[in-house]
């Protein structure tokens, strides 16, 4: 299988701290990857250093064919990163706040309108400004852009956080049914036994090193 | 062929995506009201206070009229720049901006467009507080009208610019200031000479200084457009 994620010794510095300090990682096509260590592991910053967020300084590191280390600009169009910040506009309503962001990522308004409706934000709450949402309404309203952009690659740190027993159950679902639809998900939790089961395999970010590398390719981490 | 084709998308995608932008920043402005209900109130303020401080004589407050406008106008444009990026800065937004597909160059446009549409309400407005408080009348209505328009033009563009600079840092809002209140003081100085001259009813010295605020106006346009998708990347 090709592979979409390929890091190799790769290093990211957050100013002079080695946020990311030799991760060597691999993630196939269609493969569902949760990533889990403790807090201040270096997850969030693994997940912003695929979607070109974060400068990869050495080593290697490619995402979907895009060398990161030469320019890791033209990987953004092509992942979608739901991070701890949702990245709405407060004055905005929910309709207004996806439109706009699935319009800003080329996809039709077809699609906004039909990812508002898979999240159950297609009723009363569409017409509401996002300032007035409770925390897990924002987060599905943020789901809400990334499923109308469809990327490639789904990065989703922490992405059940502060949402409702159906919120979950619907992010899992959205999981599968991305990489039902050829898209790759690579994802960090806290929460195992629910990441677990929906993940492929895992793999442990512990002191901003990796090894994930895929069978054949170096250890290979499964999920338990 | 194909070159002029690609520059024709590229020119359409990044027109497209100024549109964008703008609306958006009008509909945040529509819902907020923020220019409505405190920059507007704060630009006003800022006339009364320099005519308390010049009151007592009048004719020095009609001669500084046109430098006291285009003050209230610089002080009322640091809010407008600092509104218009506070909210690409709130919860992850300028995130969501560099994933985008959007051009930067487009980004630039639509943002400068937006604060440019304010500083013009503004600027109405503010032209009638003058004319009203400190009873000064302009003649040269033509000379009035292109010098707002090519200072305005000149302002947002340069305030788009290091809005977007500022964007990053803990410290923009005491440090945006300081940015560009020596960037923009062509325009105060221009605009300050024009407005003398309309007043004056001698409009054909004031045209020289429109051609200054053009050439400021094209030069900050030209840099942001170039120059803003690396300022994003560092913001």
């Amino acid at each position: 299988m090709d592979a979409v994620v390929r890091f190799r010794a790769a290093v990211c510095l957050l100013g002079r701290f080695p946020a990311l300090a030799g991760v060597d990682l691999d993630v196939a096509a269609g493969e569902i990857v949760l990533l889990q260590g403790p807090n201040g592991a270096g997850k969030t910053t693994l997940l912003r250093a695929c979607a070109g967020l974060v400068p990869v300084t050495e080593g290697q590191a490619g995402v979907l064919g895009v060398d990161l280390v030469a320019d890791r600009r033209p990987v953004r169009p092509l992942v979608g990163l739901l991070g701890h910040s949702t990245g709405l506009y407060d004055d905005l309503t929910v309709v207004e706040n996806v439109r706009f962001w699935s319009r800003a990522g080329r996809s039709q308004r077809a699609d906004a309108d039909a990812a508002l409706a898979r999240l159950g934000l297609d009723g009363r709450l569409a017409s509401v400004p996002v300032a007035r949402l409770s925390a897990g309404q924002r987060r599905r309203t943020a789901l809400a852009v990334l499923v109308a952009r469809r990327p490639r690659l789904w990065l989703l740190d922490e992405p059940h956080a502060a949402l409702d027993q159906d919120g979950r159950d619907l992010v899992d679902g959205l999981m599968v049914d991305a990489v039902a639809a050829g898209a790759t998900v690579l994802f960090a939790s806290h929460e195992l036994d629910r990441a677990e089961a929906v993940a492929h395999r895992s793999v442990t970010v512990a002191g901003g090193t990796v090894n994930g590398l895929l069978a054949g390719a170096g250890q290979e981490v499964p999920v338990a | 062929m194909p070159d002029l084709a690609a520059d024709s998308m590229l020119r359409g995608s990044m027109l497209r995506d100024a549109a964008m932008v703008v609306g958006k920043d009008l509909r945040l402005e529509w819902r907020s009201r923020v220019t409505l209900s405190q920059i507007l109130p704060f630009a006003l303020l800022v006339l009364i206070l320099f005519a308390f401080a010049l009151d007592p004589d009048r004719r020095i407050l009609e001669e500084a009229t046109p430098g006291l406008f285009w003050l209230a106008v610089l002080f009322s444009m640091l809010l407008a720049i600092q509104r218009a990026y506070a909210v690409e800065t709130a919860d992850g937004v300028i995130d969501a901006l560099r994933l985008s597909d959007l051009d930067p160059a487009g980004i630039f446009l639509g943002k400068a467009a937006g604060i440019g549409l304010h500083l013009l309400v503004l600027e109405v407005v503010l032209f009638v507080g003058v004319t009203v408080l400190y009873g000064a009348t302009p003649h040269g209505g033509l000379l009035v009208v292109a010098t707002m328009l090519l200072a305005t033009t000149g302002l947002a563009a340069a305030g788009s610019l290091y809005g977007v600079l500022a964007a990053g840092l803990r410290v923009r809002d005491t440090l945006l200031p300081i940015l560009m209140l020596p960037v923009v003081a062509p325009v105060l100085i221009a605009g300050t000479e024009a407005f003398s001259a309309a007043y004056a009813n001698a409009s054909g010295d004031g045209w020289k200084w429109c051609g200054l605020l053009a050439a400021f106006s094209v030069l900050y346009l030209a840099i942001g457009i170039f120059a803003f998708e690396p300022l994003l990347e560092e913001s």
